[in-house]
């Protein structure tokens, strides 16, 4: 028997993230890299460590292999414990036979023996999928205060956005009077950020009560959730007003790259009381050349800068040649933009090759029909040969063999 | 796997008093180096490369920012059950005081040694800076049937008190050397990578302590050189010994050549380093940098030409930084102006100064200094 954990985290990272097309081919949506050296799960996974909570369980199920190799035994997170630290967990097969995870609740359902090892008395699930920065601990104090059997982190979104989120109405005392799932016409514009605490006792009793109702969907939003409330579960919501973004979209996801660029963006990556850990790759320093041009952008280890970068995210191992430009543009590690090659308002992923005088994605401006602009993507291992052209919004992915 | 035979030894205090501005609060083997790395790494990463699982690093003095450095040894996958790191502080005894010579320090480490159960030893310092291919040596002695393997370098000879300076034959034997020669011009000068059976370290150490030799060069290589089968290996590209602040400097500054960057820092033999965990290093609107060196973490808003930025320096708007080297969470005011400087840790240049050595002579800022 594992030692008595006040608290464990159960981490969601099984999604596909179909949106962002050629980028999650191959591997999960929380292994998508993100801000120049990270990946998208190293922000809920700090979050754990930075607020003491050292156990935690990673429900993988879409292409786990990347992520499985990233997180290997947990160290670059200080999550190689002799105590808890990190567990992948996939589905497996049982006596009564083998099953997919169902859904976010069910994936909680069947790992309930995992969970138990620990003893805890809270469980904190938590989504993959989101960026942000936050102290999971006093998210726990206020659930405690509350004596509350689920608290739900939410923050509060633009009106004109707010249909697009699971929305909460809130008695005076922040306690939950009803939900909205992405209603037409909202009347709250406080969303859940996916980030939740439960009493584990309380947990326990509705996963097993959700996995026995044969019309259950088996997700925590639309069926656990509504549950405990209906049967007059103590909920409530925590108000967190810092930088959340869910990356689920390309869009969304070259925009929350740019946001640190911007410093009027409330996400400090510098900040070393609450810093985001990462597997770091061995890279030597980055060289900006003589002949480079080179502003407001985050260049990671390894780079080679010598063309015109100015606003975008650079990862490590990149390369820009002599006469490239990259404006507004997010370079996954290990791509190669070529001489007078130009990127802009683009993604270009993993190991891609941008060969000389290739023109990717273009200015907003540019373009004569606005609903025919968006990012331009070039997928992981993509060749692009010289001179060709990839238009914006456009998304090209690397054959199959 | 070769390595698995060799055990390796490091001095990391050896010619500190070269550079005594940048070890007097530290060793030799933890000067910082190449923005984001200290000069152990180097040896400790050639050692790993070759599959070695077994390195002895001694210390004599200041040893305290070596220890934070290397820890466990985990970035060099030296943290190991069977063999993996060991820091080799002196007894207290009357050994520790001797002169500091290898000699003395490998008599420090004698237990070490002979409970070691590798057939090989290579010994290395740390203030040469050099990617080599430990396999490749290893075969190489071998080859030529050779009692020591000794790595060398075709050049001007470093200025230490003890460089050892040797003649080879067309079969790379050694026939002849000298310790610390007063010759200009080119010449071969060992770098001080020596490989050899480990009895036979044994065996000469044994001899150095009933004859109550002190010298390592003079008495053990110098001596022995007609006596036993000593080759030279030549080591291909890079390397720069450091025998005083000025080549420190020009040491950074060679890797701004990418020539050279690119050999030091080849993707097949990596060199690893402490990991920090620091976010990408930030450029803001309407900074300017040019042929520059940059580590993660830093935030530079000013204009840096010609320099090596460690991490987490923050140079600000205004700021102009040029052939200089800046190391880690220094502080870099608006209208300050930078040239040949080397500036230590954690430092701070208020506004509006102006600090400028000489091309031969870089101008020198202590460690948590503010200006």
């Amino acid at each position: 028997m594992a030692r008595k954990m006040e608290c464990i985290a159960m981490l969601l990272a099984g999604g596909q993230g179909s949106r962002l097309g050629v980028l999650t081919k191959n591997i999960a949506k929380p292994a998508v890299p993100y801000g120049g050296k990270y990946r998208i799960i190293d922000f809920p996974l700090s979050n754990c460590v930075n607020s003491g909570i050292s156990t935690v369980g990673i429900l993988t199920q879409y292409q786990p292999l990347e992520l499985n190799d990233y997180i290997g035994n947990g160290q670059a997170w200080d999550l190689d414990r002799s105590n808890g630290g990190v567990h992948m967990l996939s589905p497996y097969q049982q006596i009564k036979g083998m099953e997919w995870y169902k859904g976010t609740a069910n994936a909680i359902y069947q790992n309930i023996n995992f969970i138990d090892r620990y003893n805890p008395d809270y469980v904190a699930v938590l989504s993959g999928d989101h960026i942000y920065k936050m102290d999971y601990n006093k998210m726990l104090d206020y659930h405690k205060q509350n004596n509350a059997a689920c608290t739900i982190a939410m923050l509060e979104v633009p009106w004109e956005e707010a249909s697009r989120f699971g929305l909460m109405v809130l008695n005076d005392d922040n306690s939950i009077a009803k939900f909205e799932e992405k209603p037409k016409n909202p009347s709250s514009n406080k969303a859940s950020m996916g980030v939740y605490i439960f009493t584990w006792s309380k947990l326990r009793k509705y996963l097993i009560d959700d996995e026995n109702n044969p019309d259950s969907s088996n997700d925590f939003g639309h069926d656990v959730i509504p549950a405990m409330h209906s049967a007059g579960e103590r909920m409530f919501a925590y108000l967190f007003d810092g930088y959340w973004k869910d990356v689920g979209t390309i869009d969304s996801l070259w925009e929350a790259n740019l946001d640190l660029l911007n410093p009027k963006v409330d996400l400090d990556l510098s900040d070393n009381t609450w810093k985001i850990y990462s597997k770091t790759p061995i890279a030597p320093p980055q060289y900006v050349s003589a002949s480079a041009n080179l502003q407001n952008s985050m260049v990671a280890e390894g780079s080679q800068i010598y063309g015109e970068v100015d606003y975008s995210v650079l990862f490590h191992n990149v390369t820009v040649k002599d006469g490239a430009t990259v404006r507004y543009s997010i370079v996954m590690p290990g791509a190669v933009i070529e001489e007078g090659a130009d990127v802009e308002y683009a993604i270009v992923a993993e190991n891609a090759v941008i060969k000389k005088g290739a023109k990717i994605g273009k200015r907003p401006e540019d373009v004569t029909d606005r609903e025919e602009w968006g990012v331009a993507v070039v997928g992981p291992d993509v060749t692009i040969e010289e001179g060709a052209e990839v238009a914006p919004k456009a998304m090209i992915g690397k054959e199959e063999e | 796997m070769t390595g698995k035979n060799i055990v390796g030894i490091i001095f990391s205090n050896a010619y500190d008093e070269c550079i005594p501005e940048l070890t007097g609060l530290r060793t030799m083997g933890s000067v910082p180096f190449a923005c984001r790395y200290r000069l152990i790494d180097f040896p400790l990463s050639n050692m790993v490369n070759a599959g070695i699982e077994k390195v002895g690093v001694i210390t004599k003095a200041n040893y305290q920012s070596l220890m934070d450095h290397l820890g466990t040894g985990k970035p060099w996958d030296l943290s190991r059950k069977t063999g993996g790191l060991f820091l080799l502080p002196p007894f207290l005894t009357a050994d520790a005081n001797g002169n500091g010579d290898k000699l003395e320090s490998l008599k420090g480490i004698k237990d070490f040694v002979s409970r070691s159960t590798e057939e090989y030893v290579i010994l290395s310092d740390s203030n040469s800076i050099f990617n080599v291919d430990i396999e490749e040596l290893m075969d190489f002695h071998t080859e030529k049937n050779a009692d020591i393997t000794i790595a060398y370098k075709h050049g001007i000879a470093p200025k230490l008190n003890d460089t050892l300076v040797m003649k080879l034959d067309g079969y790379k034997k050694i026939n002849y050397v000298a310790v610390n020669p007063q010759i200009d011009g080119e010449v071969d000068y060992s770098l001080n990578l020596m490989l050899m059976k480990k009895s036979l370290l044994e065996r000469l150490m044994n001899e150095a302590v009933s004859l109550n030799h002190t010298d390592f060069g003079a008495d053990i290589i110098q001596k022995n050189v007609s006596k036993l089968n000593m080759f030279g290996f030549p080591l291909k590209g890079y390397a720069r010994t450091i025998d005083s602040i000025q080549t420190y400097f020009k040491a950074n500054m060679d890797l701004l050549d990418t020539e050279n960057c690119a050999h030091l820092f080849n993707s097949e033999r990596p060199i690893y380093t402490k990991i920090k965990d620091d976010m990408p290093a930030t450029y803001g609107l309407s900074s300017s940098i040019k042929n520059s060196l940059v580590a993660n973490g830093c935030i530079i808003e000013g204009e840096v030409e010609n320099s090596i930025i460690f991490r987490d320096v923050r140079i600000e708007k205004g700021a102009v930084v040029k052939n200089s080297i800046i190391m880690q969470e220094s502080f870099i005011a608006q209208g300050t102006s930078l040239n040949n400087a080397i500036i230590d840790k954690n430092v701070v240049i208020t506004p509006n100064k102006t600090l400028s050595g000489a091309e031969n002579y870089p101008i020198y800022v202590g460690k948590g200094i503010v200006v």
